[in-house]
């Protein structure tokens, strides 16, 4: 694995191909849109997904908080498919959860799912956290979630989809991390609303992340 | 009384044999005689048996089917529904009944016939309830959803008949297995009905008679078969220009193909896709100075539009059509006299049902002609003339009815009536595709639809279904049923945006194209679709905005999947004919200048070994094996000896499947090469390939579908879309996961093994050369090997590892591009 760093003024942080950023100077990891008990969520309408996406993604995590050790993790928002969801942890998966809150320091931020279930924002530095992305002051970086980002990317033989890092100079928007979470195209209007005047794209590979223009995702080959 | 007992006699002959006086005399009216296999259904009918009917288009098919059941309705019409007729498209429900009104009017029966398919309105279908129709006409998904209601039982229980038409097109497939299941329930719903199956010729006629007889084991259901027409008459097509040496659009023939259409009456050119379709329909056209109305169909163009073509070629009024498989099936043209293949005809049954829209006169040949598009279609269409001279039908036997269908179906049957499992076991296995089904699967498949059955059980209350105190099993809510209505059938398509032209909501639709390909368009772009030339505008909603014109190069919608691959029995005649000069003399000049070279450079692969060629070129090692399994096997193999290859330390790069041969490029001199091909290869690492490749993914998303896990997408509801529905790719890593024995997993299997991957043909061509792999290290690339060399690069690449690489390769040439070492 290999993440691919990006320098800020508020200083260096790793773009990690499994969807998350670390930031080496506070020693944080910043995951968003974790979707906890979606499968649950959907179950009580109807539709018997398999009850598993909690756990593949708090695997997923602990897999993360194994290579960073951060001190903290910083979760974005919509952390839990609904206000309920936390409650509606398997035993094991509430007990996993649990174990990693007392190992790291966990900042919630609240999403329009679990609204209420976190900080609005969290400012620290000249970085900026929330859910749905907003003002940024000059000098600032803001680290938001919401949107899922996914990006197509023409090849030689085929376009190739996956989840995606948008960034520019002042602004990150984080791939959702949740198992069942789905994907916006990054050139859906409010995503591109987002980068007037452009940016990159970090496509999630298996060993590390590939990178290309804002304007090359989506286009023919 | 010696004359009152011949007089008897004659009566009784009468009686089994012959027509009631009111329909002999219609007959001999029109000049006809009924034909001995109408005569044979009449027979078995009143015997209470079931009848499978094989006869050729034109013979009389559809009214054998319904004789019995005019006879019977005109000698004492009872209220209620009587005869079921199940047809899979809807166009030809629509046309039979038309075509039914002409004998029932003109004998004055009174007999009431009526359509049901997903397009008749609602006031209709609640008339069709109240007072139902003596004959009903629908599709399998129309006639689910009638016994998928708590009425069933009253409606269905004075049924007499069930007409089954073009069996040989639903047994084997999901439609199929979703039709055996409803009608084992009809067969408990009325157990006197008898089911006529009318069916083209096939490969294996037993176990067509078994999945029409009621007990799905070909008891009390007769074999008949029709006349035989006359043999067709099928010619090669060969263009002035030289044959090329790959490529499958045969354009270069455009302009002799047009001098066929105008010495025809009218003629159908038959493609083997869509993208194709749209390709010869321009070029065609571009010949075209006299401008013979010539009209192009295809499964993605709108129905308004197809219904146009279809009603202008029934009106005389076309002089041809271009066509994919949307026009194999269907509504019989009289006026069609001439049918031309564009390209390999795959198969020997595929090329009959195609050369049977051609002239629906049994007396007159039907005349064909094949259009090889490069030189290996060249030994294959010949291999197809052979083969339909010897009526060497292929095709497979139908596969066991799969596990999703039967999902839904018993989550239908809940929404009719609470069962108890054990009467719902003995009926569903006397449907011949579930008839060998284990208890086990079916109390699994029960208990995914109680609770999705997963092992972590967790959604009770959550349940769709409940059990009481004697085991019966209920639905727990109207909510289930309704959810079950608005996802009933079998037919899963691909996410499709609808092609509307001009800026507005008001454009007139012109069909539909696949989600991925409008997400390729930028505003500017043209593209060509239903035989226009047009510019994209934007997607508004689910819909692909555009205007006529434009300038560039247009891009061509492809669509997943569709492309059949060669059947075993071609492949078998193609390599025989490779190996056997003296059937060269039939071959254009370049190709038998291209064969005869090859046996001096290298060798011709023989019927009985497997001849492997190595080489080097452009710095690359080059290994082509010529094992004539169909692109899909080819597919496998390339992943399989890649892996070995890796293995062995050869430093395979990638590989490229054609139909007829495999190649793969490497960085060092492949050796050993009779080690490679050994049996032990199948076992390695093909689950691990197969799992994660885009095929199987798009296998378990129809799997999910049709078995309840996820809903469809209706148009229309696409804004909620986002929040009902998750991305199949994703509950499928997680299942495969945390609970890989889920019997949604194991029916993804099976779909793969059975229709995907074609691991039989695999097997049997590893064992067949065991010990004959027949290797020539040669200098450099031999006439053979070009076209599968001239293929590399146009092939899409599967699999998760390919696509990394894919990737990376697209980003470097980004950034060098743009001139920047990194993009950071």
């Amino acid at each position: 694995m290999t993440a691919a760093p990006i320098h800020r003024a508020a200083g260096r942080f790793l773009l990690d191909p499994a969807g998350a950023v670390f930031w080496p100077d506070r020693r944080t990891l910043i995951v968003a849109d974790l979707h906890l008990e979606k499968a649950s969520s959907i179950a009580a309408r109807g539709g018997l997904l398999p009850p598993y996406d909690s756990r593949a993604t708090l695997d997923r995590l602990a897999l993360l908080l194994r290579r960073y050790a951060p001190e903290r993790v910083i979760a974005l928002g919509d952390s839990f498919h609904d206000a309920a969801g936390r409650a509606r942890l398997p035993a094991q998966e509430a007990s996993h959860l649990a174990r990693m809150e007392a190992a790291h320091r966990f900042l919630w931020i609240e999403g329009n799912h679990d609204a209420g279930a976190g900080l609005a924002e969290h400012a620290e530095g000249d970085a900026v956290f929330r859910h749905v992305a907003g003002e940024v002051a000059q000098g600032q970086i803001e680290f938001s979630g919401h949107f899922h980002p996914k990006a197509r990317i023409a090849t030689r033989a085929a376009a190739v989809a996956r989840p995606c890092f948008v960034a520019d100079s002042h602004r990150v928007l984080l791939p959702a991390f949740g198992a069942y979470a789905g994907g916006l195209e990054v050139t859906s209007p409010p995503i591109r609303a987002l980068f007037p005047r452009g940016g990159q794209v970090f496509l999630l590979g298996r060993e590390r992340v590939y990178a290309f223009p804002l304007a090359h995702a989506g286009k023919a080959a | 009384m010696g004359t009152d007992c011949r007089f008897r006699q004659v009566c009784h002959v009468w009686r089994v044999t012959a027509l009631p006086p009111r329909f002999a005399d219609w007959f001999a009216a029109r000049g006809w005689t009924p034909r001995p296999h109408q005569l044979a259904v009449l027979g078995a009918v009143r015997r209470r048996e079931s009848a499978l009917l094989i006869a050729p288009t034109g013979g009389g098919k559809t009214l054998a089917g319904f004789l019995p059941s005019l006879i019977a309705l005109a000698e004492a019409p009872p209220e209620g529904l009587h005869t079921i007729y199940v047809s899979p498209l809807k166009a030809l429900a629509t046309d039979i009944a038309r075509n039914l009104e002409a004998p029932v009017a003109e004998m004055g029966l009174p007999i009431r016939i009526e359509t049901r398919t997903g397009d008749t309105p609602a006031n209709r279908r609640a008339r069709q309830r109240a007072r139902p129709p003596h004959i009903l006409l629908t599709t399998p998904e129309s006639l689910a959803l009638l016994l998928y209601d708590p009425e069933a039982a009253s409606r269905f229980a004075g049924l007499a008949s069930i007409v089954i038409d073009e069996v040989h097109a639903l047994a084997g497939t999901k439609r199929g297995d979703q039709l055996a299941l409803c009608l084992a329930r009809l067969a408990r719903l009325a157990p006197g009905a008898v089911r006529i199956g009318l069916s083209a010729t096939i490969a294996h006629p037993a176990a067509i008679r078994a999945w029409v007889s009621p007990d799905g084991k070909g008891g009390a259901t007769a074999m008949i078969a029709g006349e035989a027409g006359a043999a067709p008459e099928i010619g090669m097509l060969i263009g002035p220009a030289r044959m090329p040496w790959s490529g499958h659009m045969g354009l270069m023939a455009a302009a002799a193909v047009l001098a066929r259409i105008r010495e025809a009456r009218m003629t159908i050119v038959f493609v083997n896709t869509r993208a194709q379709a749209e390709l010869m329909f321009e070029a065609l056209w571009k010949h075209n100075e006299e401008t013979l109305p010539i009209a192009l169909h295809h499964g993605s163009l709108a129905v308004e539009q197809r219904r146009r073509v279809e009603a202008a070629m029934a009106g005389g009024k076309l002089r041809a059509v271009v066509a994919t498989s949307s026009l194999d099936l269907g509504i019989d043209w009289a006026g069609v006299d001439q049918v031309i293949q564009i390209g390999a005809p795959k198969g020997v049954s595929r090329l009959l049902q195609r050369l049977g829209r051609a002239n629906h006169r049994l007396d007159e040949a039907s005349r064909a002609l094949l259009v090889p598009a490069n030189r290996f279609e060249v030994l294959e269409c010949a291999a197809a003339i052979e083969g339909v001279a010897a009526q060497d039908l292929d095709g497979d036997p139908p596969r066991p009815g799969g596990l999703d269908v039967l999902a839904q179906h018993v989550l239908g049957c809940a929404c009719a009536a609470s069962f108890h499992p054990d009467d719902l076991f003995a009926e569903i296995t006397e449907a011949a595709p579930y008839a060998a089904l284990a208890r086990e699967d079916f109390d699994q498949v029960v208990r995914f639809v109680e609770d999705g059955g997963y092992a972590l059980a967790v959604y009770e209350r959550y349940r769709r279904l409940f059990r009481d105190a004697e085991g019966v099993v209920h639905v727990r809510s109207e909510a289930v049923a309704r959810r079950l209505r608005m996802n009933i059938g079998t037919i899963v398509e691909a996410p499709v945006l609808k092609v509307r032209l001009g800026a507005g909501r008001g454009g007139a639709v012109l069909g539909e194209v696949e989600e991925y390909f409008a997400a390729m368009l930028a505003p500017g772009d043209t593209f060509r679709f239903a035989g226009r030339l047009l510019r994209f505008i934007g997607i508004r909603e689910t819909s692909v905005l555009c205007a006529e014109g434009g300038t560039g190069e247009p891009k061509i919608p492809a669509y997943v999947g569709g492309r059949m691959p060669l059947s075993t029995n071609l492949a078998d005649r193609v390599r025989l004919m490779l190996h056997t000069p003296a059937t060269w003399d039939r071959f254009p000049e370049p190709v038998r200048e291209w064969l005869g070279l090859q046996a001096a450079r290298s060798a011709l692969p023989a019927p009985d070994d497997l001849l492997v060629e190595t080489f080097p070129r452009g710095g690359r090692w080059y290994l082509v094996a010529y094992c004539f399994e169909g692109r899909q096997a080819h597919q496998a193999l390339g992943m399989l000896l890649t892996r070995r290859l890796e293995r062995l330390g050869f430093q395979p790069l990638g590989y490229v499947a054609t139909d007829y041969v495999l190649g793969i490029w490497c960085a060092r001199e492949p050796t050993g090469i009779g080690r490679l091909f050994e049996e032990d290869l199948l076992g390695e690492d093909l689950e691990a390939w197969m799992a994660e490749s885009s095929m199987l993914r798009r296998s378990f998303r129809n799997v999910a579908v049709i078995a309840g896990l996820i809903e469809r997408v209706h148009p229309g509801g696409e804004k909620n879309r986002r929040q009902i529905t998750v991305n199949t790719d994703l509950i499928y890593d997680v299942l495969r996961k945390h609970d890989p024995s889920h019997i949604l997993l194991r029916a993804t299997w099976a779909d793969a093994a059975h229709g995907l991957v074609d691991l039989a043909r695999i097997a049997g061509m590893l064992a067949r050369a065991r010990g004959r792999v027949h290797h020539r290290a040669l200098p450099r690339v031999s006439p053979l090997a070009v076209p599968v060399l001239l293929e590399i690069g146009r092939e899409r690449v599967g699999g998760a590892e390919a696509e990394e690489a894919l990737l990376g390769e697209a980003e470097a040439l980004v950034a060098e591009a743009m001139g920047t070492g990194t993009l950071v």
